[in-house]
């Protein structure tokens, strides 16, 4: 039929539309690729050797071990939270849920260096539990525990914000079914609740981890830059950047660019293969 | 076949009580919107109980009440004399199946139906084996015996609910609770499950209790009716029963389509704009309501008795015929069939009408 054999104009892209297409394209290259580039082509600028010595520094690896370290506390930690948060508000009705919804947003909407500057007033030297801590000889502030509490606050929102939608959309039918069937609560949860979610938590911690892992402000604030103690690699980049050493903190910047693809790839791959279980975060 | 056993003697001659199912006095509200109020009913052994009303009317709460997945603000619940409502869910042991199946997305059909015998206690877990031929047992009841390897988002809404249904009765349970189990689906699959249903119920021999909104699928199921409205029981009684005397106007208007008119009962008899009739000797006193079925009337020329009426439109399907009427200024949709069709009928023709069964009710 003719009508059947006319193309959908909806479906034609405008002269206008490849226009934008065009410019979106040269405007993400310059501002994604370019850089990207920049920095394997400054990190490799002296040479393989030059790069692989800055990236064996006893400094180096010991930021990425603290980088590890913080990341390998906060990631399991947050994720943990961020199920438990999801679970209470999506199953159940309580007095003050949006004021947990809201709370659990709050990093997402605060300076990180406010992330970091909180555990400053509480735990620094001046702060309220200062004298205390000092007295009782436990270091937080300028030592790991600030770092892991620093990464905990920001990075706190990505598993529950991931969660939520989905677990709102899923009910709580399905675990009403498992406890009418025999099931108790530890076998609900791990049997039923975990394996529905698993996919959107996979995805959560992913965003979580490279964030953890990428942090710079609220790390920066209770770090102290204490070379090799207390530097995580995006710290460790700012001290070599601002000693002129600019393939040390390229390679470094190398590293964390690649963490940035690893997940990217990951991220896609999920997207691609559960994209139904991921799709209740994208109507939101 | 007439299995309903009557009220005080016991059709199994059990010394027990032969009630299994007590709900007395239950209420619960959801902040301040009442959803039970002081409902109680009782259910025989083995009895098939629908719970029947419109949305909002309490009919899932007071269900899930029974499954232990809401707790009542009030009243009791006694199953087999026992204390019910301090049982928690899981060792209340009834079969539940959910408006939408609420089935396991992540395991296969085999995985959802042996659910409930693999979360056992290890000492009381069947056999891997013998979970297996229950597994095979229950598909094979459930007619879906090829597809145990199946995901649920694989199968058809009528397969789904079968599947729901199987679940549920692997854990042998003494009580299967059903939440509008027919409800996602379409007309002809909703027929052809519905007597499939009560043969497995009748086949199960549990007390099942069935909520629903629909009154044809509970008048036609279900061994008794409760019906339910804003959170409180109007009728408890068989299909037969609460058909033919509903015990209030909405009951009435619930059950089917209902003619009403106003009328006045004085002295025995009962009169309704020009119509004049005994009144039945438990109507009510004063001004009424008088109901009727469309389809419970009769057809008189204008010279006779009855309400005057006037056809305003004829509408026939084969043997039925669907006469559009005017009386007392409102328009009525009546129905006659063969031989009870007024000859001649057509638009415009004046005739009286008389109600075969009218059912009055006082005026509020």
């Amino acid at each position: 039929m003719t009508v059947a054999a006319r193309p959908v104009s909806s479906a034609r892209l405008p002269g206008l539309a490849v226009l934008l297409v065009v410019a979106s394209a040269l405007v993400m290259g310059l501002l994604v690729l370019l850089p990207l580039f920049v920095v394997f082509r400054d990190a490799f600028d002296k040479g393989l050797g030059k790069y692989l010595a800055a990236i064996t520094d006893p400094d180096a690896i010991s930021a990425v071990k603290l980088t590890l370290l913080v990341a390998g506390i906060a990631v399991p930690l947050n994720a943990a939270f961020g199920v438990a948060a999801a679970w209470c508000i999506a199953k159940f009705e309580f007095r003050g849920k949006s004021a947990l919804l809201t709370l659990i947003d709050l990093p997402f909407s605060m300076s990180p260096v406010v992330s970091g500057l909180v555990w400053v007033l509480l735990f620094g030297a001046q702060g309220w539990f200062g004298t205390w801590l000092i007295d009782h000889d436990v270091k937080i502030i300028f030592a790991t525990t600030g770092l892991v509490l620093a990464t905990i606050l920001v990075t706190f929102p990505f598993v529950a914000r991931e969660l939520i939608p989905l677990m709102q959309d899923q009910g709580s039918d399905e675990e009403a079914a498992a406890l009418t069937l025999g099931a108790g609560g530890f076998t609900t949860f791990f049997r039923i609740t975990l394996p529905n979610i698993r996919w959107a938590l996979l995805y959560g911690v992913l965003l979580c981890n490279a964030r953890a892992m990428g942090e710079f402000g609220a790390v920066s604030v209770v770090s102290g830059h204490i070379r090799g103690l207390t530097t995580t690699l995006p710290l460790h980049v700012e001290v070599l950047y601002n000693d002129y050493d600019f393939v040390g903190a390229f390679a470094a910047a190398s590293l964390l660019a690649s963490l940035g693809l690893v997940t990217l790839v990951l991220k896609t791959g999920l997207e691609w293969r559960h994209s139904g279980e991921l799709a209740a975060n994208r109507r939101h | 076949m007439n299995s309903q056993p009557t009220d005080d003697i016991d059709a199994q001659g059990h010394a027990t009580s032969p009630l299994s199912l007590e709900i007395n006095g239950i209420s619960k509200s959801f902040g301040r919107f009442p959803a039970l109020n002081n409902v109680s009913l009782q259910a025989k052994d083995k009895e098939f109980l629908a719970l029947l009303g419109p949305s909002g009317s309490g009919k899932t709460t007071l269900l899930r009440v029974l499954a232990g997945l809401e707790r009542p603000d009030a009243g009791e619940v006694r199953f087999d004399g026992e204390d019910f409502l301090s049982i928690p869910v899981r060792r209340r042991r009834v079969g539940m199946v959910f408006q939408h199946y609420a089935l396991f997305r992540h395991m296969t059909v085999a995985q959802n139906i042996a659910f409930g015998l693999s979360v056992r206690p290890r000492s009381e877990r069947p056999a891997r084996s013998e979970i297996d031929h229950r597994v095979a047992d229950l598909l094979a009841l459930v007619q879906l015996e090829d597809l145990g390897k199946r995901f649920p988002a694989q199968l058809s809404g009528g397969q789904r609910q079968r599947v729901a249904l199987a679940r549920a009765l692997a854990i042998e349970p003494r009580m299967l609770l059903l939440d509008e189990p027919f409800g996602a689906l379409d007309a002809q699959v909703r027929r052809e499950l519905r007597r499939w249903l009560r043969e497995v119920h009748d086949r199960a021999g549990v007390t099942t209790v069935f909520v629903t909104h629909d009154q044809e699928e509970a008048l036609d199921l279900a061994d008794r009716v409760a019906i339910l409205k804003d959170g409180e029981l109007r009728q408890l009684g068989t299909p037969n029963e609460v058909y033919e005397s509903p015990a209030d106007p909405f009951v009435y208007d619930f059950l089917g389509p209902a003619c009403r008119l106003p009328g006045v009962v004085e002295g025995g008899r009962l009169t309704v704009a020009d119509w004049e009739t005994k009144a039945a000797d438990d109507a009510p006193k004063g001004r009424v309501e008088v109901f009727f079925r469309p389809d419970e009337v009769m057809f008189a020329p204008f010279d006779g008795a009855g309400l005057a009426a006037e056809v305003k439109a004829v509408a026939a399907r084969g043997p039925d015929v669907r006469i559009e009427c005017l009386i007392e200024g409102k328009l009525f949709e009546l129905e006659a069939r063969g031989p009870g069709v007024p000859s001649g009928v057509a638009p415009g023709l004046s005739l009286r009408i008389k109600p075969t069964r009218p059912k009055v009710y006082a005026a509020r």
